[in-house]
């Protein structure tokens, strides 16, 4: 099965078309994901200018990233969640637009970025060099997947 | 006052024509907006939190507000910028729909939220900095905060499309 006939399976799929069929169902998911975007935003800023000596500088990297930890997973679960529901609704849209490849480079990414790296790294007072590189890494990540977004829409 | 004749002399003005226009300027301006609320409603956000006493509750409360609200105005004054553009390239639909209009006295009682609280509660901070879980006072006014600001973002949202028009 080519990608394309996936993307058309998605589009018929129950949810995509209960989104799809109902006025106000998109724009409710859309703002949703907005206040999602405020606490995504928030919670990994507040880590990454800790990373830079900026912000909570009362506070050491790990308890900063340990505070902030929590509500950065329920803005990604949350993101997630309402992302895949408009997904559906116009896979094939998507499917055609390059904004969409790229956010989901960017978000694959800054995923990766994020649990992977930034979360080990700061378990402990990482060296200042190395601060500011995975501050300045994951602000770019994240940076990428909410321009690239945005840009779903023109594109 | 009657408004109207002024916001269509507005948007007869060269400035709005040309970004409302423009290919490139109006989606460029649109996506500053969305993505600075990322920084604005972020660092808010996380101030609420800690007066809600939900979140950041070993942090003393004057040191989020002390350092995050910094970086919530320069957030903030690069929303009114771009919400001003935004606004400029088309003030006579934006001024009619009910969406902008609730978004914009939901600004302002979020204005106000935040005035009194720094003029009554948070005045007397010293005593209740380090609690996990601040006085009713305290909590009511994140609470209020995270709610207006919340109702501001989905207005904003529900104002692009023309239900109501």
């Amino acid at each position: 099965m080519d990608l394309y006939t996936l993307f058309e399976w998605f589009e018929a799929t129950w949810p995509a078309t209960v989104v799809r069929e109902s006025l106000w169902l998109f724009p409710v998911i859309e703002s949703v994901h907005l206040l999602a975007l405020a606490l995504l935003g928030g919670s990994i800023l507040v880590v990454d200018l800790r990373l830079l000596g900026l912000g909570l500088t009362g506070k050491p990297i790990p308890e900063v990233a340990r505070s902030a930890s929590p509500w950065l997973r329920l803005a990604v679960g949350v993101m997630l969640g309402t992302g895949v529901l408009m997904f559906l609704s116009e896979a094939i849209k998507c499917y055609y637009s390059p904004p969409f490849w790229y956010k989901m480079s960017f978000l694959a990414a800054a995923l990766l970025f994020t649990f992977g790296v930034r979360a080990r790294l700061t378990r402990t007072d990482p060296g200042t060099l190395q601060s500011r590189l995975t501050a300045v890494i994951s602000m770019g990540l994240w940076f990428g997947v909410g321009f690239a977004g945005r840009w779903i829409a023109f594109y | 006052m009657e408004l109207s004749p002024y916001f269509e002399w507005l948007e007869n003005t060269s400035a709005s024509i040309s970004i409302r226009e423009s290919i490139l300027l109006y989606p460029l301006i649109e996506t500053t907006h969305v993505l600075t609320l990322a920084l604005f409603l972020g660092m808010i956000a996380l101030l609420d939190l800690r007066l809600t006493g939900l979140g950041f509750r070993s942090t003393p409360v004057s040191h989020v507000a002390g350092r995050l609200l910094p970086w919530a105005f320069v957030g903030f004054g690069l929303m009114v910028v771009s919400g001003s553009l935004l606004f400029l390239s088309g003030p006579v639909r934006a001024s009619q729909n009910i969406f902008f209009q609730i978004k914009v006295v939901m600004i302002g009682l979020a204005g106000v939220n935040a005035w009194v609280f720094h003029k009554t509660i948070y005045r007397r901070v010293s005593d209740w900095d380090s609690a996990p879980t601040p006085p009713a006072r305290a909590r009511a006014a994140g609470f209020f905060s995270l709610l207006l600001w919340s109702g501001v973002v989905v207005c904003g949202r529900m104002q692009a499309y023309n239900w109501f028009d």
